[in-house]
């Protein structure tokens, strides 16, 4: 152990708190965009902007769990756009034919057969996960245009749960948090109470010294990719309640910006540090930040670069702070 | 700071040189002088500083104050590549070669000159080596000593050598010292960082001792320094005088804990057959590369065996996962702890690591039964956990003793240890001695590898020497003595059936 | 000589797999010859550029997420600039987007060092900033490309005093492809320059340790990438005749063919040879398909499992080759 600790600046007491505590700078970065909101244009935000940021957030607050849980393992999954777009898709098509709790089921049959395979071929081949995951999603995007080949004359239908989790609201707050809550708590409940919580962050660390400590590898990559592929299709349903369009890339420009949430909250990508807390704030981070993005009225491009070099900027500073090399 | 007067023409001097990181002080005012044809040990506990001041010397950190002066320059450089310029070449813990090139690309990428190099690699041990041999496919010691050839190729007049013999079998020990000597005799200069008192006393000049950031000593190297040394080291007086010796406990007639008969790996691992009974401490000493590795992997559950049997309590075994050896109670602690801890996380996940592994337990966990397991290993192996947070800040010394930690928590039944003190400071290996002692007075079958001989009789009951893959000697730790061993371990001494 | 198949082995296996898809494409279609190997090349060109970028940055240890979007910004600038321009303001136009080619994965390899975030989420932040570049410069396909340009990768190639029944059959294409990478990446390769993005890639520490300006080295390899990027970007121009400011599925593919090229994520190992290679099978599979009438969702089908076959393949036998290794 090294010599004698001496007192710490502020600078340096400053740092601490926000390893120890990595939550608290992005909550005050949350806070501090939502004022600059205010400031850009006085007003906006009311009760409604909130209710419906929250609202817009919570898919892919979703879906950056996919990407958290898969993180700390050291892996990725970018499939997961994809999964949900056919969630959605095979849920709204095969509604009329089957009714609405059939399609479901099928749809989260799909969601899971693809998670499966993702699974295997991490586990047994040990395929990096980003091409494995970039390869089904390639494969499911085939197979769904395919299917949408034979159903382009059925028409759609949304289940009126999905509408109702989608769009409604209740005291001001959007129904998709009744699925939400749940789910979130469910998350930060086993990332650190349960054994398998546990273990992905053990092989994020070290996978050598988790085999030697006795973890079967292969058992949590299959379960984590499943249940990857599983939550993705959660999202999906959700997602279409929301948006009531059966769309082919539905969930599509969703994909890298689940990265992003994971990233900017704080989850590391190369596994074994992070958690949904800090992914939950920077989802709700990207999304204020699109609304302002849109105020701004700025060209498309413009947009673009600016979301890009925000989320740099973001990450570059968090790691500057957290530095603990 | 008690300092000999130190010779006018110094080719190195380093003073007064400190170090923070953040609100962790690491060096507080460290000195080092060297003068030409000198060999200077560099020595100190765990976390007193050392590598932090390898580090500085080298150029891979600024130093907050102080200055490093070679011949008279100011050196204090923030690259590797400066710091050689200036006529200082570290061979590091870590060897430094890009494992997928090959040994000819590696020397034109570090422009390092052949014909001297070949020379040096010959000096050392390794006429046989092939330029196109790729480094990735070559054992840890030739490495090593790759290394080395390349810094001496260098012809630098400072060498700076870190744990240079850890990982080396005693025959490329012998001609590494013998080098180094004949280094300091043409007239250069070399800095010695190591742990072992029978090598410094072999050819070193001077020792510089490090305690708490601090240099509390420079002294000349004479016979009996050492406990003057450890005295500095620990900072009280404790005697250097070997602990009690084990006692072997008579229980022939018992079922052995583990049974070993001819197993082999088709590599390495020729023929081992061993013994060990409950409450009993085995040790196992070898030159390095004789198949020891695959014995504790073949045992951990690690590497299939491929042909040989396995006896635990009696019941023949195969172990397809480290997870099989584990419910049959053999656990291992492996020689890097880089392969045993989750750097990243805290003391009590890796405590706790092995509680969780299997699929039974990946639901929730039971908080309260599990702190009370960790804090009890943490209790028993006296963890220093001051340093908050990541394991990777702690010591090398209390990190072996979170990987050790970890199995108290789970139960031990026979443990495995690989080598358990290698780059450990004195106090934390004596420690390690009591703790093994007091496991296998518990009923605890220890299996106990280790590449310093003079470990066995301090911490074992029996020791086994393998030779070429094959247990060639069984002796009684009474008898154990370091000639004793050290023929045997050269296969100087075949016997026979060496199981009792 | 065993270590020589071993590390040739994966390359001459996708050089039998080519051959054989060529003959199968021959018995699929009689009459494919000169027009279809020309097309081949005109197709295959754009992503065989960004393979070849892609390769070198994953060689030296890193990825770049941001390739197809380099390549779209290369692509409405030379549109942009070739649009009615003189024969001599093309050359001027080429060569100010290979330069800004390199300027972009220059600074993508910069900002990965100096701000020390990891490669994957720079490069990602990235690709959103250089589409909105491209959108920007060009918020609509349009502009123009010169047609002396074009003419260098279509048709086939005929050199003077040469009959050219000999060198018509090879494709145009092909050959700037060929000249593009001895011009660019042989050099690197022999040089001390190739040996560190090996180094980098194969172990950063032990380079370090080795006095590579690690830092130095990675922005390199990025800048290469970009060059290639911006090369690949110019023949999309070359082959539409306009510039294209939405990127193009250039990113997945160039991953998949550097994988299935026998370039390990990782780094430091493998080649420039294998991913073209790779390129070319993928490419041709797709030709196949079209040719046989098969839907092209399909199509898309049947790519993704080769490459995901491939690579779990891959994977399996590097495992076995791990576990008998030779550290023992």
């Amino acid at each position: 152990m090294e010599a004698a600790v001496d007192r710490p600046g502020p600078m340096a007491r400053a740092a601490r708190l926000m390893v120890d505590y990595p939550l608290i700078p992005l909550v005050g970065l949350l806070v501090g965009l939502v004022a600059v909101l205010e400031v850009m244009q006085p007003g906006v935000v009311n009760e409604r902007w909130l209710s419906n940021t929250i609202k817009f957030a919570i898919p892919l607050a979703m879906l950056a769990a996919c990407q958290t849980l898969t993180m700390l393992t050291g892996g990725i999954d970018l499939s997961i756009g994809t999964v949900a777009t056919i969630s959605a898709y095979v849920t709204a098509t095969a509604t009329p034919i089957i009714g609405a709790p059939g399609a479901i089921g099928i749809a989260m049959a799909c969601a899971l057969a693809v998670g499966l395979v993702n699974g295997i071929g991490v586990a047994f081949a040990r395929v990096h996960p980003l091409i494995m995951t970039l390869g089904t999603g390639l494969i499911a995007t085939g197979f769904l245009l395919v299917y949408q080949r034979s159903v382009i004359s059925t028409g759609t239908e949304y289940p009126a749960l999905l509408v109702w989790l989608g769009t409604g609201r209740t005291w001001g707050l959007p129904n998709g948090l009744a699925l939400f809550v749940p789910f979130a708590v469910l998350i930060l409940w086993a990332q650190r109470r349960t054994g398998f919580g546990r273990l992905l962050y053990a092989i994020g660390s070290n996978e050598a010294a988790a085999r030697l400590s006795g973890v079967r590898v292969w058992q949590v990559h299959l379960a984590l990719y499943a249940l990857s592929g599983v939550i993705a299709g959660l999202a999906g349903l959700l997602y279409l309640g929301m948006v009531k369009t059966a769309s082919l890339s539905l969930a599509l420009p969703l994909d890298l910006p689940s990265v992003a949430a994971a990233v900017i909250g704080g989850t590391s990508i190369f596994g074994g540090r992070g958690g949904y807390g800090g992914t939950i704030l920077g989802a709700l981070i990207l999304t204020v930040l699109a609304t302002m993005l849109t105020l701004l009225q700025m060209p498309e491009g413009g947009r673009r670069i600016l979301y890009g070099a925000i989320i740099l900027a973001v990450t570059a500073l968090y790691i500057r702070l957290t530095d603990r090399s | 700071m008690t300092l000999d007067p130190a010779p006018p023409a110094a080719l190195l001097d380093a003073r007064g040189v400190a170090k923070r990181f953040g609100a962790v002080v690491a060096l507080r005012d460290a000195s080092l002088q060297v003068a030409p044809g000198q060999i200077v040990a560099l020595m100190g506990a765990n976390g007193a500083g050392k590598s932090t001041f390898v580090k500085i010397l080298t150029g891979a950190l600024r130093p907050d104050a102080g200055h490093v002066r070679i011949r008279g320059q100011d050196s204090t450089v923030a690259s590797p590549a400066g710091a050689r310029r200036s006529g200082l070449v570290p061979v590091y813990q870590e060897p430094s070669l890009i494992p997928d090139l090959s040994v000819a690309d590696n020397l034109r990428l570090g422009d390092t000159p052949v014909d001297r190099f070949r020379h040096w690699v010959t000096e050392l041990g390794l006429p046989d080596l092939r330029q196109d041999a790729m480094i990735r496919a070559l054992p840890l010691a030739s490495l090593r000593i790759l290394d080395l050839a390349r810094a001496l190729a260098a012809e630098p007049d400072v060498l700076l050598l870190d744990e240079m013999t850890a990982a080396l079998p005693t025959d490329l020990v012998a001609r590494v010292l013998a080098v180094v000597r004949a280094q300091a005799d043409a007239g250069r200069s070399v800095i010695y960082v190591s742990h072992r008192f029978t090598e410094i006393a072999a050819i070193c000049d001077r020792a510089t001792v490090l305690r708490d950031g601090l240099t509390v000593g420079d002294l000349a190297i004479e016979p009996g320094i050492e406990d003057k040394i450890v005295e500095m080291m620990l900072g009280s007086a404790i005697s250097a005088a070997a602990a009690p010796r084990r006692t072997a406990r008579t229980a022939a007639q018992q079922i052995p804990r583990l049974k070993v008969r001819g197993l082999a790996t088709g590599t390495r691992l020729t023929d081992v057959s061993l013994d060990i009974r409950p409450g009993e401490v085995l040790g196992v000493v070898a030159l390095e590369g004789q198949g020891q590795d695959e014995l504790f992997d073949v045992l951990a559950g690690n590497r299939r065996a491929t042909t040989g049997t396995v006896e635990v309590d009696g019941r023949p075994m195969t172990f397809a996962h480290p997870a099989d050896a584990i419910a049959a109670g053999l656990t291992l602690v492996p020689g890097d702890r880089a392969h045993a801890l989750l750097m990243q996380r805290s003391v009590r996940e890796n405590i706790a690591l092995p509680l969780l592994a299997r699929f039974a337990t990946w639901g929730a966990v039971p908080m309260r039964d599990e702190q009370a397991r960790v804090d009890a290993a943490i209790d028993r192996l006296q963890i220093d956990t001051r340093a908050q947070g990541e394991v990777r800040r702690l010591s090398g010394g209390n990190q072996q003793k979170v990987t050790i930690a970890r199995w108290i928590a789970k139960g031990v039944n026979t443990l495995l240890l690989f080598d358990p003190t290698r780059g450990i400071d004195i106090r934390t290996k004596r420690q390690i001695y009591t703790l093994v002692r007091d496991l296998a007075d518990q009923g605890a079958a220890v299996l106990f590898y280790t590449s310093e001989l003079v470990e066995v009789r301090l911490a074992c009951d029996r020791v086994v020497v393998i030779f070429g893959g094959r247990v060639v000697d069984l002796i009684d730790a009474a008898d154990a003595d370091e000639p004793t061993l050290m023929r045997a371990a050269y296969g100087l001494t075949e016997k026979t059936g060496a199981t009792a | 000589m065993k270590r020589l198949i071993e590390a040739n082995g994966w390359t001459a296996g996708l050089v039998g797999l080519l051959v054989l898809l060529l003959v199968a494409t021959k018995l699929i279609q009689p009459d494919f010859g000169i027009s279809g190997l020309d097309n081949l090349a005109r197709s295959a060109l754009p992503f065989a550029l960004a393979t070849v970028g892609m390769a070198v940055v994953v060689i030296a240890g890193g990825i770049d997420l941001s390739i197809a979007a380099m390549m779209a910004v290369a692509s409405v600038t030379a549109a942009v600039l070739m649009d009615g321009a003189s024969d001599g303001q093309a050359v001027f136009a080429v060569l100010a987007v290979l330069v800004l080619g390199l300027a972009m994965g220059a600074l993508n390899g910069a900002l990965i060092v100096l701000t020390r975030v990891p490669d994957i989420v720079v490069t990602l932040a990235m690709l959103f900033v250089w589409q909105g570049v491209a959108l920007l410069i060009l918020n609509a396909p349009g502009g123009g490309a010169a047609p002396w340009l074009r003419a260098l990768i279509v048709g086939g190639v005929t050199l003077p005093g040469v009959p050219a029944a000999l060198t018509e059959w090879l494709p145009r294409g092909f050959v700037f492809l060929a000249v593009i990478v001895a011009a660019v990446w042989w050099p690197i390769r022999r040089s001390k320059l190739g040996l560190m993005f090996y180094a980098v890639g194969s172990d950063p520490q032990a380079a370090y340790r080795s006095g590579v300006p690690v830092g130095r080295v990675r922005v390199a390899a990025y800048a290469v990438c970009g060059l290639f990027a911006a090369l690949g970007g110019l023949a999309v121009t070359m082959a539409t005749g306009i510039g294209e400011p939405i990127p193009g599925p250039y990113l997945l593919a160039s991953v998949a063919a550097v994988v299935l090229g026998g370039v390990v994520l990782g780094g430091g190992r493998g080649g420039i040879l294998g991913p073209i290679l790779a390129v070319l099978i993928l490419r041709l599979v797709r030709m196949d398909l079209t040719l046989m009438s098969v839907d092209p969702n399909a199509a898309a089908i049947v790519e993704g499992l080769i490459m995901v076959a491939v690579v779990m393949f891959g994977g399996v036998l590097a495992m076995r080759g791990a576990r008998h290794g030779s550290r023992g």
